[in-house]
């Protein structure tokens, strides 16, 4: 067991290279240091002075790959691709573009996300399974045909759409909650409530429809029709055995989204202004803060295989059948 | 005097047109390919969905052929100068909606602006008045007591005419089959009316009887009301969301065809290869997988903006380089969503290639190539249908978020993103502004759920393993 996950853990680091490699293409690259800089200082009265200033500022004063001037093993060391992009495999992000640590702020943020984004998956997954389970006791008929049909209609409703909306229902028509905020502590709760309801409820189109195949799927299988035969009542072979044997599909899919968990959600994040990381995301991609959106690439990416080595695992552990090879 | 203006989204829309239509032409005569479409047809709620999406897509057709206007001519002058704006077909059609601009935002059906002014009247003395509005409403000179009369006498009309319309459909559509099943005209006729008919041409119909009436209504409002109100530089909301089903159609099907030569290529090639060909092509599947979906679009965008602002001189008109963010975001959003069609596709291809046919072949020694195009390419257009068409509706939802982000289309592209993005503060003016996010957002929904239940459809005629289970 253990040796099977030091090789799964080292099958990664091939992957993790090419995230970094793709990233450094991607941001110095595509576009030189010196663009972004002129970007960022805006087009008219650009200097080679100020570019050179800023460069230097931000430390995108050293050439990509190679360092001619440097000697011995600086020559490689001095350079943008070890100082922005090998240091990444060590979890040292360096400094934002606006000068702020950026290790500091993920390990303060993620916390806010966590918050939300573990009771919504809870939450959600038990609000899905049940009524997965109901559509696929009443199968075939119309009960479930309308479910079937609310599923689609969910699903069509833009993300979006759930988020205004309930805000301007529950927190300004009713005053039930703050519209938006955070606040650490046990007070968190009224800050948490509104955007985990919604993100169970803008959920539910997709994963219920999904869900219920799948239990469709096993109450297909022989040894139900088996069980059946001997006399076993349906709702007990309902939640007995083909709810426990449904499980293994639902939660390996599960497993791989853990880790990513703490990356927070893009949208809910800054529609409820909860400091979290999905919203540090997203205010970087908006200032055009390159620094920040780089590290949380390769912190996604790092955490997305993560989930697969756990998924791997949980198989083994959840399905006996399934040896390690 | 006009002069065509060819913008890259519109070439390669129309290039997919021909594709679909060519593609159809060959199914028509491939039974294989038929049976399945034809159990498509069959279903009432596909057909309806298909309805649905037909009006939309003529409706972005239409918007895709641009031209620009030429200016009035001067003394003197040698060339004939053009208007810098980029008007399309659907402008033109559209006529009065787009040229009758109100101040600011004013409600649905408005006669005056939502915002008091401060107004000097007659005598001096400054009130503070809802102002009528320039356009909305402004042949009433009563619009308190004539508003209602009006709208009803102008929708009687709309009703008349596309009722008159639909009983014209309904003939030609009765003369058509009569033809074809060779039964006199009324036969036909009163198939179609009993919902008998083996294609259900009823609903067929009835969904286009909705869009009809709603156009009728639209052509006949619009003229002199803003059906959906205004926003905040006074354009009409109706207008900006049919502009939006434009942006809407071409991020769903040319994303698709960015993706499509990836995911096929190269899934089959790891698939049928296997070896090395299959590593190489295996790690850079899950390489680009485990970036976080909407973190590298937004990287690539991020860096797009970079370029396309450090070089301003690719672009003629405002038009051009909107129309180019467009397409570079179709592309990135395609290298960023092939993983899995290829993922699936390789799978299929490893099942597929030890099956005896495709053996024979090889022993026979037929060429690699057309291995690949004649043998297993036909065995998976079913997963590559099914793909395409749920991918589309995912595309359209993901549009707006990705603009909410601030990386989608640029923010001179009307598009349902942009209009919610726009219309987010409104929620919070006192009294609340909602017309533009409701239009954007119901809009898009009907686009969504015909996708999404058209997909369906699609689904359960293609895969193999649900015909099984039936």
């Amino acid at each position: 067991m253990f040796a099977y996950i030091i090789r799964r853990a080292l099958y990664a680091v091939p992957i993790l290279i090419g995230v970094n490699l793709l990233t450094f293409v991607l941001f110095f690259v595509v576009n030189t240091p010196d663009d972004v800089a002129r970007m960022h200082l805006g087009m008219k009265r650009v200097t080679p002075e100020a570019i050179e200033k800023w460069k230097q500022e931000h430390g995108y004063d050293q050439p990509l790959l190679y360092n001619q001037e440097a000697s011995g093993i600086a020559r490689v060391t001095d350079t943008i691709f070890y100082g922005k992009s090998i240091r990444l495999f060590v979890f040292d992000f360096g400094s934002s573009d606006a000068g702020r640590d950026i290790g500091e702020d993920i390990s303060q943020r993620m916390w806010p996300s966590l918050a939300i984004a573990l009771p919504t998956l809870l939450i959600g997954l038990l609000v899905n399974i049940s009524f997965s389970m109901l559509l696929a006791f009443f199968r075939g008929t119309y009960l479930d045909l309308s479910g079937v049909m609310l599923c689609v209609v969910l699903m069509s409703i833009s993300g979006l759409f759930y988020i205004i909306g309930g805000q301007y229902l529950f927190s300004k028509l009713l005053h039930l909650v703050p519209v938006s905020g955070y606040e650490p502590g046990m007070q968190a709760w009224r800050f948490i409530l509104l955007p985990v309801a919604i993100g169970v409820f803008s959920g539910i189109g997709s994963s219920s429809r999904w869900y219920r195949t799948i239990f469709l799927e096993e109450i297909n299988r022989d040894y139900v029709r088996t069980a059946r035969a001997k006399g076993l009542p349906e709702v007990r072979l309902l939640f007995r055995h083909v709810l426990k044997n449904a499980m293994v599909p639902i939660l390996t899919g599960i497993v791989v989204v853990l880790p990513l968990l703490f990356m927070g959600s893009l949208i809910m994040e800054s529609f409820f202004g909860i400091p979290g990381l999905g919203s540090y995301t997203i205010e970087a991609i908006q200032t055009q803060d390159f620094a920040i959106v780089r590290a949380m690439v390769f912190l996604g990416s790092v955490l997305y295989i993560l989930g697969l080595l756990l998924t791997d695992i949980s198989y083994t552990l959840v399905d006996p059948r399934i040896r390690l090879s | 005097m006009i002069q065509y203006v060819f913008l890259w989204t519109d070439a390669l829309v129309f290039v997919l047109l021909v594709v679909v239509l060519a593609f159809a032409w060959v199914a028509r005569n491939k039974e294989h390919l038929r049976a399945p479409w034809g159990q498509v047809v069959r279903s009432r709620m596909a057909v309806a969905s298909l309805v649905v999406l037909s009006v939309y897509t003529i409706t972005g057709l239409l918007d895709s052929i641009h031209f620009r206007k030429s200016l009035p001519e001067q003394e003197g002058q040698q060339e004939v100068q053009y208007s810098g704006d980029v008007l399309s077909v659907l402008d033109t059609l559209l006529g009065p909606m787009r040229a009758q601009d109100e101040k600011t935002y004013s409600a649905p059906f408005a006669a005056h602006l939502y915002a008091r002014e401060t107004v000097t009247g007659p005598d001096g003395e400054q009130r503070r008045v809802f102002p009528r509005l320039k356009y909305g409403g402004a042949h009433l000179t009563d619009p308190a007591k004539q508003k209602g009369a009006d709208i009803a006498r102008r929708s009687v009309t709309a009703l008349a005419e596309a009722v008159a319309i639909i009983l014209l459909l309904y003939g030609l559509l009765g003369l058509r089959l009569a033809r074809k099943w060779q039964k006199p005209w009324m036969t036909a006729l009163g198939i179609i009316a009993r919902g008998a008919s083996d294609v259900p041409w009823r609903t067929a119909l009835l969904t286009l009887a909705v869009f009809v009436l709603l156009i009728a209504l639209m052509i006949n409002l619009s003229a002199a009301y803003h059906i959906l109100g205004t926003d905040k530089v006074g354009q009409d909301v109706l207008y900006q969301t049919i502009k939006s089903i434009r942006t809407g159609l071409v991020i769903g099907t040319l994303t698709t065809l960015v993706m499509l030569p990836f995911a096929v290529l190269l899934g089959m090639m790891a698939g049928y290869f296997r070896g090395w060909v299959d590593d190489v092509i295996q790690y850079l599947y899950t390489t680009l997988n485990s970036i976080p979906g909407v973190l590298l679009i937004a990287a690539a965008v991020l860096m797009m903006q970079v370029y396309m602002a450090n070089h301003p001189e690719l672009f003629e008109t405002m038009a051009e380089r909107a129309d180019l963010r467009l397409l570079f975001l179709c592309l990135i959003l395609g290298i960023t969503s092939w993983t899995g069609l290829c993922r699936l596709l390789r799978g299929e291809t490893l099942k597929l290639r030890e099956l005896d046919y495709v053996q024979a072949a090889d022993a026979f020694g037929v060429a690699k190539s057309s291995i690949l195009v004649r043998h297993l390419l036909p065995n998976l257009m079913h997963l590559v249908m099914i793909a395409v068409v749920i991918d589309f509706s995912g595309l359209v939802l993901a549009e707006a978020v990705l603009s909410y982000v601030g990386v989608g289309v640029d923010p001179t592209t009307q598009s349902w993103g942009n209009m919610i993005n726009r219309a987010r503060l409104e929620m919070a003016r006192e009294p609340m502004v909602w017309w533009s996010l409701l239009a954007a957002f119901s809009f898009m929904f009907i686009l969504v759920l015909a996708a999404n239940l058209f997909s369906d459809a699609v689904r359960d005629a293609f895969d193999p393993r649900l015909q099984a289970q039936r």
